[in-house]
């Protein structure tokens, strides 16, 4: 009796891990629910994106289908119009400025913090994590007219020094996981051999931490080519707009001229699109693991 | 990794047996370096966070506007801020975009993260598709919804063409009953995808063996949803809660976008509040102790979580 029920119940869970983990067919209901929710997060970008080549008359006819004939005239008026030529320009300004600013800053104590006998190492350590869950509303008013009064406001440095200060503590920390893993030797071996602190962190580990910079790298970048918060309040001199703040002047000059606005908005999220799809198990793992900030 | 990160961590004893008589000016000057190697990060902190962020602490306190000295006022903004209407009326719409945030788009990580390890095929198609809402400018996530939202044109456009006049004259963002609750809609449709990635790459640090032994005793999925994997990513469902707690007090991008708090307040937030009192009518020490009241509400979540978090693992 007992084999019996043994050997059914053997066969059974053959059956059950058989058609577990399969194609279409085995598991019907998660690819139902999953389609679902991808046509969810889908379909409002394929509106965005099919609407910004429609001209203001097909817009009436035919609200959020496929176009029928691609009118480019929109991207052009908002190239024009919108200020964005300038707009990703000081954009590009302030994400490299960021993410090599940050990666100064943040590398360094990284690897202070993961190699160097460095005293109250705890001490730090913690400060930066706290420092990563103070909202930014403790400082912000303070900042602001700190800012004023040292000619930083409606600057682009002065955004970016922001950008970089908020961006660092999360980065050193996520730079410190990449950096203790190094084999410890590598750098025994360079003292040994005579190089100096700064010549065994630049030219033995640095290239080891690469990936873990490159990470940082996307993460910080991509939050300084979408963030709105400090770029709605330090700037706003319209030659100095970053794309964000650039877009949304130019979506409140043209409410409801739909293809004009959407044509700018697929200017501004191409360059982030075409990165993430080349780069997406970076952006991912970056983002799961330590983009943990807004 | 553990592994390494304890032997990174610089044993001294080390040091001071391979270095007797040198010892301790060596260790002093290694010191100094190390501590050289802080020196950007610490200055930009602190010019940026820590100067200012204690400044709050006293500016809080007085009746500046941002130019002229300030008179410290002792409690006035205190009791200024009890009584403040708009303040209440911002702070409970903070609530309530928290009580949304903590239930919706948790649902929908949950289940979209534990259907994706479910399947083999077009796992990854699904994750890109789930992130790229994520990835967007908020700005630009607004302007499409904006455009599917319009009582004129989008989604009530195209359902007038097949004689389905339901959305007609819903007004999503200028209708006061509804104005919150579309900005949440909108910051939620953009937010869902991150969980989908946090709660997965939790859902695959899950021991297999644990599914198999579930699959084995003929669990459905169901079951092995609640009692496999839903215990298996604990810490990070925690910390999610946690994060989304922070926010929902910070959210600020979508509401100043969509409506500007508008109408009527309706759907102000308190970071709109503090911006406009702040920059708009110059009451900076009055801004400044609402951002702080703020804050300590936040720092009370983060006590919260840490009590909570510190008793599970004493029972554990």
């Amino acid at each position: 009796m007992t084999t019996l029920t043994h050997t059914k119940r053997q066969r059974q869970t053959r059956k059950k891990l058989d058609e577990r983990p399969g194609g279409i067919g085995h598991t019907p209901f998660s690819y139902f629910w999953l389609i679902i929710l991808a046509l969810f997060a889908g379909l409002p970008i394929f509106v965005l994106l099919f609407n910004s080549v429609k001209s203001g008359l097909e817009l009436g006819l035919n609200p959020l289908g496929f176009p029928k004939v691609l009118d480019w005239s929109n991207y052009v008026t908002a190239w024009n119009q919108g200020n964005l030529g300038q707009g990703l320009l000081n954009s590009l300004i302030l994400v490299t400025g960021t993410i090599i600013g940050v990666w100064i800053c943040a590398g360094m104590a990284a690897y202070t913090i993961a190699r160097l006998d460095l005293p109250f190492k705890r001490g730090f350590s913690n400060y930066f994590f706290i420092v990563i869950s103070l909202p930014v509303q403790l400082f912000l008013v303070p900042l602001f007219f700190l800012w004023t009064k040292v000619g930083l406001v409606d600057t682009l440095p002065g955004l970016m020094i922001i950008y970089i200060a908020v961006n660092t503590p999360f980065a050193t920390l996520l730079l410190r996981t990449f950096l203790v893993g190094i084999p410890r030797e590598l750098d025994e071996a360079a003292r040994i051999d005579g190089a100096s602190e700064w010549q065994t962190a630049t030219q033995v580990i640095l290239p080891l931490a690469t990936p873990g910079f490159l990470t940082v790298g996307l993460i910080v970048g991509l939050s300084a080519y979408n963030e709105l918060f400090f770029a709605v309040i330090f700037i706003s001199s319209p030659s100095k707009l970053p794309i964000a703040t650039a877009f949304l002047s130019f979506s409140q000059g043209f409410t409801q001229q739909y293809g004009l606005v959407n044509a700018a908005g697929v200017i501004m999220i191409i360059p982030v699109v075409v990165l993430f799809l080349l780069m997406q198990r970076r952006f991912i793992s970056g983002l799961a693991t330590g983009g943990l900030k807004g | 990794m553990t592994g390494a990160a304890g032997y990174g961590e610089g044993d001294p004893s080390l040091d001071q047996k391979m270095l007797p008589p040198r010892k301790s000016r060596t260790r002093r000057r290694r010191r100094l370096v190390a501590f050289a190697f802080l020196i950007p990060a610490l200055v930009i902190n602190l010019l940026v966070i820590g100067g200012p962020g204690i400044g709050s602490f006293y500016y809080a306190f007085t009746n500046w506007n941002g130019f002229t000295t300030p008179k410290f006022t002792g409690l006035d903004n205190f009791f200024t801020l009890l009584g403040d209407q708009d303040f209440w009326n911002a702070i409970a719409h903070n609530f309530i975009y928290m009580a949304i945030f903590l239930t919706v788009p948790l649902f929908m990580g949950l289940v979209g993260a534990f259907m994706l390890s479910r399947i083999r095929r077009g796992a990854s198609l699904f994750r890109v598709l789930f992130f790229i809402p994520y990835l967007i400018a908020s700005v630009v996530n607004a302007q499409i919804w904006k455009n599917l939202l319009d009582p004129t044109g989008g989604l009530a456009a195209q359902l007038d063409k097949i004689g389905i006049h339901w959305l007609d004259n819903i007004f999503f963002f200028g209708d006061s009953h509804l104005a919150l609750y579309s900005v949440a809609f909108v910051d939620n449709w953009h937010f869902w995808g991150f969980l989908v990635i946090l709660f997965m790459a939790a859902m695959q640090g899950v021991d297999a063996s644990r599914f198999e032994a579930a699959r084995i005793d003929g669990a459905n999925a169901w079951q092995e949803f609640w009692h496999i994997a839903l215990p298996g990513i604990r810490p990070t469902l925690m910390f999610a809660l946690m994060i989304i707690s922070l926010w929902s007090l910070l959210a600020f991008d979508y509401a100043y976008v969509l409506t500007g708090g508008g109408p009527a307040g309706s759907s102000d937030l308190v970071s709109l509040l503090v911006n406009r009192t702040a920059f708009g009518s110059l009451e900076a020490g009055y801004a400044a102790f609402m951002a702080l009241a703020l804050s300590l509400l936040g720092g009370i979540f983060l006590v919260i979580f840490a009590i909570i978090r510190r008793n599970e693992d004493e029972t554990n």
